[in-house]
């Protein structure tokens, strides 16, 4: 019927829900779901994307195992939501990096760790890379700030060239033409939405995750990592204006703009990462993704190696540790660069794009 | 595990809406607390689970409910829909008390919501729950443990010890947490109605009950409501009465609970497995007749009917569970209906020629209607002549049963003899009889199980200290 098991599934379970509603007030899922009586494969993706996974629906639901309706929300739109990223992933030739995520990353992660790290070692004599430096500029010795700046700012580039267009494809799928510009309010909707979590609170009283006991903590843990990580980032382009504007060089004092930044972001992404793995491992296996937990601990991994291996460099960047310590910090984060289009990151982009559809869905119920 | 070898204060048997809020009421009162459930932990709960709303009285609008609705203008629609089969002086109580428990419920961890879509219906009357029944069960389930109170699940009990209208003991079915008899100072049955068990439905339904489907769990056998009749309580409702629905023929011989339901009747004709019409389908708007097509098809042959419409009329209704049965022509879809195609295309034939030209509104009694057939349809009349054509297979759906225990206003049982007991309480649709002797109206069943619910456990408790 929609050409995969899962989608078939969810299509099922859409039937079910419909018919019932009972669930509405949970979710943004549920009242997109009404404004539909059959669904095409871009409105199953979209309410896979827009789903949260808070597992309240599958709590409050009379029809969930071991009933024969056998009603399961929140892990079939988890597998939907998995298999929609690699169905809308550029170039197709990489849709296949899903599939076996955890491996992908991991493989990538050491092969670009290894390559900074000889890297440095080829072109810097053992002098320099197991030297003590504190002064200004002391990273550029190993690596000069231009080669830095071309290498991470191409990654960067290609990875938001590869998501663009994923948006793209997924956008079209949906059912909305391409070109979101023209509703500026759903997009601040949905970027508040976003921000707040709204959707995962279960309607308000919390996320289910090991029992039956509604709690707060995913998305508390959640907002540290999202906080964490746009900190961290924060850091990196306040760095890069102090270099390009007022040619201030790294690494800077502990007080400064850049190190602040970076210290409260990489702890919000040490803790944040690692109590998300702990949630994960807890949770009920029957809400969640089995075969695609390797992509979301690799992600999580991916986060928290980032800010582990910054934070090392912090501490340690006036000892002989800093050579080493700087390739393998660049090495991951290139890693999560290069591979941000083909892993857990994009849930974050079809979750907002999600949003926006349903942002401007509930405006043209309500009529502006 | 709980410890069922020490005595309770108060034991609450039954695991739904008036269970639990008795046993948060008891133990709330300082009682100490054991609830036994039949069922097993998901299964939980009984009709409670496939409920969604409640009708509270309340003189202004909330957040959730869109206007006042007054005391008095429930108890009128309790005399209409019972036709005047009520205890006023409880109902008025209940009605009253109705009006706390809207704030009473939300503090035991119950959250309300705006009436769902397509039920725009009973938004100033009914409050939602968010999440449907089963969350507000779970709600309740958590506020009872984090209070104290023990609960056991697939605690099914057989025997009741009760001399001169005098709890003195339950005996399990199996053992659990060490015991097979249960002793409490104070019992409350909450345990339900008869509706899936279908040997008693037999005793006044014969033969017909087998086809029958049962909208809830198997677990509503009535085994507690037998035992206190047989042992000296006075009873109250008519036995052979239940409330039923249309509900797919293809659901599930229990718990399909709403999804399986169809609102389509009105849209198209109704017929039954000679391919004959019997019934005015246009009669009144839903949901106000929603709960005589039930009964209607009950008295049909074989229990089953067919609603036949035409593919003009998909969308004018919520979607179902199950996709309608759907041919190019009458005489195939009745070769898939398994009925007679001469006989549907007459029908069909004669009815279209019996519609009369009129404007066509749904949500009022309009001037769509037949003239020269019998039955006649009143409203809503519209040729079915848009192939594809499509049909729903339709059976009777139970929902609950009217046969109680008498109580008054403490929720007290009374006897036979018309003493109330000295140490047993009903709350719940074991004792829905005492106000709804018949009929139903929205989220009825919910108020009845909170309100009393809620009376039975401070009475208990209070009982439990004398």
């Amino acid at each position: 019927m929609h050409g995969t098991r899962i989608l078939d599934e969810a299509d099922r379970l859409m039937t079910v829900c419909n018919s019932c509603r009972y669930c509405e007030g949970l979710c943004a899922v549920f009242p997109a779901m009404e404004m539909r009586r059959a669904f095409s494969n871009g409105d199953l993706n979209y309410l896979a994307n827009l789903c949260h996974g808070c597992g309240a629906c599958y709590t409050d639901c009379q029809f969930s195992p071991p009933h024969e309706f056998n009603v399961n929300v929140p892990q079939t739109l988890a597998v939907a939501r998995a298999e929609s990223y690699a169905a809308y992933a550029w170039p197709r030739a990489f849709a296949g990096s899903f599939a076996r995520n955890g491996l992908v990353i991991s493989l990538i992660a050491a092969f670009s760790v290894a390559a900074f790290i000889f890297g440095f070692a080829a072109f810097n004599d053992r002098q320099i890379l197991l030297g003590v430096h504190a002064d200004a500029g002391a990273f550029y010795k190993l690596m000069p700030h231009n080669a830095m700046a071309v290498l991470f700012g191409a990654v960067f580039l290609y990875a938001i060239a590869a998501l663009v267009m994923g948006v793209r494809a997924f956008w079209r799928d949906i059912g909305e033409p391409v070109g979101m510009k023209t509703n500026i309010a759903s997009l601040f909707q949905a970027m508040r939405d976003a921000g707040e979590l709204r959707y995962l609170d279960g309607g308000g009283g919390g996320c289910f995750n090991e029992d039956d006991t509604p709690t707060d903590r995913r998305k508390i843990f959640h907002h540290l990592t999202f906080y964490g990580f746009g900190l961290c980032f924060a850091a990196t382009c306040v760095a890069t204006l102090y270099h390009y504007l007022f040619a201030r060089e790294a690494p800077y004092a502990w007080w400064d703009l850049p190190v602040v930044l970076g210290t409260l972001g990489g702890i919000g992404l040490l803790i944040g990462p690692i109590s998300l793995l702990a949630e994960k491992w807890k949770r009920d296996p029957v809400l969640v993704d089995a075969q695609r937990f390797g992509m979301d601990v690799a992600f999580i991994a991916m986060l928290f190696l980032t800010s582990l291996t910054g934070i090392a460099l912090l501490l340690l960047r006036e000892t002989s540790a800093m050579g080493p310590l700087l390739a393998l910090h660049l090495g991951v984060v290139f890693a999560l660069f290069v591979t941000m289009p083909y892993g857990k990151f994009v849930h974050g982009i079809y979750r907002y794009v999600a949003l926006v559809r349903y942002a401007q869905e509930q405006r043209a119920i309500i009529g502006e | 595990m709980a410890d069922l070898t020490r005595p309770y204060d108060v034991l609450v048997i039954g695991g739904g809406n008036a269970a639990l809020c008795a046993a948060i009421s008891a133990r709330r009162a300082g009682a100490s607390v054991l609830v036994l459930e039949a069922a097993p932990k998901f299964y939980r709960g009984g009709n409670t689970r496939h409920t969604r709303n409640m009708r509270c009285a309340h003189d202004a609008a909330t957040e959730i409910l869109t206007g006042p609705y007054t005391e008095e203008e429930f108890w009128q629609d309790l005399l209409l829909v019972t036709g005047g089969q009520t205890d006023e002086e409880l109902a008025r109580f209940m009605i009253h008390e109705s009006k706390d428990i809207l704030n009473w419920i939300v503090e035991q961890g119950v959250r309300w919501q705006p009436s769902l879509g397509g039920t725009l219906s009973l938004g100033r009357t009914n409050s939602f729950f968010l999440g449907g029944g089963r969350a507000m069960l779970n709600a309740l389930y958590l506020t009872a443990e984090k209070l104290g109170v023990e609960i056991a699940y697939d605690a099914e009990v057989t025997d009741l010890q009760i001399e001169d209208g005098m709890f003195l003991g339950a005996t399990l079915k199996q053992p659990i947490g060490g015991a097979t008899d249960i002793r409490a100072s104070v019992l409350v049955a909450a345990a339900g109605g008869f509706e899936a068990n279908i040997e008693w439905l037999k005793e006044y339904w014969g033969a017909a009950a087998d086809n029958f489907l049962i909208r809830g769990t198997p677990y509503n056998r009535g085994s507690i409501l037998k035992m206190l009749l047989a042992k000296g309580v006075q009873e109250i409702g008519d036995p052979t009465q239940c409330h039923a629905v249309a509900i797919d023929g293809r659901a599930p011989k229990f718990d399909g609970g709403i999804i399986t339901r169809h609102d389509s009747v009105v849209f198209g004709i109704v017929v039954n497995k000679h391919a004959e019409r019997f019934y005015d389908e246009g009669e009144d708007i839903w949901p106000k007749r929603y709960a005589i097509w039930g009964r209607l098809v009950a008295a049909q042959p074989d229990q089953i009917a067919y609603i036949i419409f035409d593919s003009s009329v998909v969308t004018s209704f919520m979607p179902s569970l199950f996709p309608p049965i759907g041919a190019p022509t009458i005489a195939e879809l009745a070769a898939k209906l398994e009925l007679d195609p001469a006989s549907l295309e007459k029908t069909v034939i004669n009815f279209n020629a019996a519609v009369q030209p009129g404007t066509f509104d749904h949500t009022i009694l309009d001037d769509c209607r037949t003239e020269g057939i019998t039955p006649a349809k009143t409203h809503w009349a519209r040729k079915i002549d848009a192939p594809p054509y499509l049909a729903y297979p339709v059976r009777p759906g139970i929902t609950f049963t009217y046969l109680g225990t008498r109580v008054n206003k403490q929720s007290r049982i009374v006897m036979k003899d018309g003493k109330p007991s000295a140490n047993m309480f009903a709350a719940g649709e074991i004792m829905a009889g005492n106000v709804l002797g018949k009929g139903y109206a929205a989220g009825i069943g919910m108020t009845i199980g909170s309100v009393f619910g809620r009376v039975a456990g401070r009475e208990a408790a209070k009982n439990a200290k004398n």
